[in-house]
């Protein structure tokens, strides 16, 4: 009886063992961390408990810095990748041959490494000395001026860093969007082609609703993946982003943490946990807003 | 003799059908177009990789294509940096934390799916919620235990820490349940025991999801960059992710672009490789819940 009491558990224990020690411990930890006051590294010794570490976050250009990057990337690539990802999956359902190789090939960014292939990026947007770059040069064939997409003004820096996380995360949404209107039964479509229903309104009063949870469910991860960008920004601008002023609040999170201005693990926390804080609210409010919408 | 009512009717099909052809041309035309967009860094790694970097440097305007390739950067790839280093150490991780976290899921998949025991819903639900936990908040104080128990820069540091997946263990756990409970009962009459029923009946039936996990988390350690840069600062230990980066910022000279873009493409390689060979595993398995994060 006791035998058969714990195995179980015996099956349970290297999952709870590795879960426990760096998931759930660290966990609340981070939250011991993130009120320990002039806490140090080294000696691991602080000296008091409060909410200094929060205060000098939020006040910290660098992360402000951070939050408005990041902001802009959210607010730019998810409406914009999650659009894209549509047009292309109706697109990529309304035909049948080709249509295998279209989706393997729109699938490639997800299977590649992002820092290696954000090289590739960087030199097809770079301008040196030598060469102004192929997008400066076809920029040039239109008749507009060249601009330095790596080391140039902000808006340039923040269009490639857009445009490469576009590029990155659609496969994904393709991926998701293509299968949800693949499993619209099409007794709907035959029967609004019966109505004579135009193309639009079938769009706006079948598909849609039809995909509905798999858009919000899109946006919703979208969002999240979106505020927990650093990679891609690395990717491009290389490992210093506070002196490129391309930081992402989880670069401003490791940079404390780690690397050159690291060594300050209660600011990192602090960081950290603001960051889960914006994104668990965004993520409520999404939820609240499409279930509003869906009754 | 022709109904004017049918010259209309077929009028108007001609027109519709003419209609929906454009229509058709112009879907292509646009699923082409961003297809293009996909491929083409792809294209110009592959071509800048193979041209000289005497040639590569004299363009002021960029050539999109090259009449005399050359292999010379792989070389320097090989010779110049430690590329071969940098693959065997991810090679070591990946297959390390995909075998440990293979079966510390399926043991922990099976307690969940197949035994009985107090508390059984209650834990579950407290694994479920962990997968709420972004990495972000526990990577800080991983970082703390690794340093502390002086495991930086050792494969022990890379690989423990990224050993558990929650959602892994979810996806084997609904699996396995979907096994009729008549085969486990058999083999209980049979006498078989717990783990030989798991080793040798459940595992070979839920091979296709097992397959898919191990694929997802093959991508996953392959691509894996925040955690090895916080951990290794020798570059004896580093991963491609850290290598690449490495070797953008002090290797070959920041203008040896053909050879940086021969060590993007012998990285990318395997990868793509790999999801060409089991493609509709991997889109299915993405499908059903993989995020790039």
């Amino acid at each position: 009886m006791k035998h058969s009491d714990l195995k179980p558990w015996l099956y349970l224990l290297p999952a709870i063992l590795f879960l426990g020690c760096f998931m759930v411990y660290p966990l609340i930890d981070v939250f011991v961390y993130s009120l320990e006051e002039g806490y140090n590294f080294a000696s691991q010794t602080y000296f008091g408990v409060g909410t200094y570490n929060y205060s000098y976050v939020l006040h910290d250009p660098y992360f402000l810095q951070a939050v408005k990057n990041t902001l802009l990337l959210v607010v730019i690539t998810v409406p914009v990748s999650t659009g894209l990802a549509l047009l292309i999956s109706l697109g990529l359902s309304s035909i049948k041959p080709l249509r295998d190789l279209f989706q393997t090939i729109y699938f490639l960014p997800y299977v590649t490494n992002t820092l290696a292939v954000g090289l590739v990026f960087m030199i097809l947007f770079q301008k040196t000395e030598y060469t102004d770059g192929l997008v400066n040069l076809m920029i040039q064939w239109f008749g507009g001026p060249s601009v330095d997409f790596i080391d140039g003004p902000y808006w340039a820096k923040m269009t490639v860093l857009c445009f490469y996380t576009v590029w990155v995360v659609l496969p994904f949404k393709i991926l998701i969007l293509t299968s949800a209107l693949a499993s619209v039964n099409p007794d709907y479509y035959k029967a609004a082609r019966v109505d004579g229903t135009s193309r639009f309104r079938t769009f706006t009063r079948i598909t849609l609703p039809m995909i509905s949870p798999m858009i919000v469910y899109l946006v919703i991860t979208g969002f999240i993946g979106a505020f927990k960008a650093y990679s891609d920004a690395v990717a491009l601008f290389g490992t210093d982003l506070n002196a490129a002023g391309m930081n992402t609040i989880v670069g401003y999170v490791y940079d404390m943490l780690y690397g050159a201005s690291g060594g300050y693990p209660s600011y990192a926390s602090a960081a950290a946990i603001i960051l889960f804080a914006i994104v668990l609210t965004i993520t409520c409010v999404n939820l609240l807003v499409s279930r509003r919408q869906n009754q | 003799m022709n109904h004017p009512n049918q010259t209309d009717l077929e009028r108007i099909r001609q027109t519709e059908r003419r209609r929906a052809l454009v229509r058709k041309a112009l879907t292509y035309m646009a699923l082409a177009l961003w297809a293009l967009m996909v491929l083409f860094p792809f294209y110009w790694m592959l071509l800048t990789s193979v041209k000289s970097y005497g040639s590569y440097n004299a363009e002021r305007i960029p050539a999109l294509f090259t009449l005399s390739p050359t292999l010379e950067n792989y070389k320097a790839a090989f010779t110049a940096v430690p590329l071969g280093r940098y693959l065997l150490n991810t090679l070591v991780f990946t297959v390390l934390t995909t075998a440990i976290m293979a079966a510390v899921s399926i043991l922990a998949a099976y307690a969940f799916a197949r035994l009985e025991f107090k508390g059984k819903n209650l834990v579950f639900l407290l694994f479920l919620s962990l997968m709420m936990i972004p990495n972000e908040l526990v990577v800080i104080t991983n970082f703390a235990t690794i340093t502390g128990l002086d495991l930086r820069n050792t494969f022990a540091g890379l690989i423990l820490p990224s050993v558990t997946s929650v959602f892994y263990i979810y996806l084997l756990k609904e699996n396995f349940e979907q096994v009729p409970d008549e085969l486990y009962k058999a083999a209980r009459v049979d006498g078989t025991s717990d783990f030989k029923y798991l080793w040798k009946v459940l595992i070979p039936i839920c091979r296709p999801t097992i397959v898919t996990i191990i694929i997802l988390k093959i991508i996953e350690c392959w691509n894996s960059y925040v955690w090895p840069r916080l951990v290794t600062d020798n570059p004896d230990l580093f991963l491609v992710s850290n290598g690449i980066q490495e070797i953008r910022e002090n290797g070959f000279g920041r203008e040896n672009i053909p050879a940086m873009m021969a060590a993007v493409v012998v990285i990318s390689v395997p990868l793509i490789a790999l999801f060409l060979v089991f493609r509709k595993k991997i889109m299915e398995g993405v499908s059903r819940g993989g995020m790039k994060g």
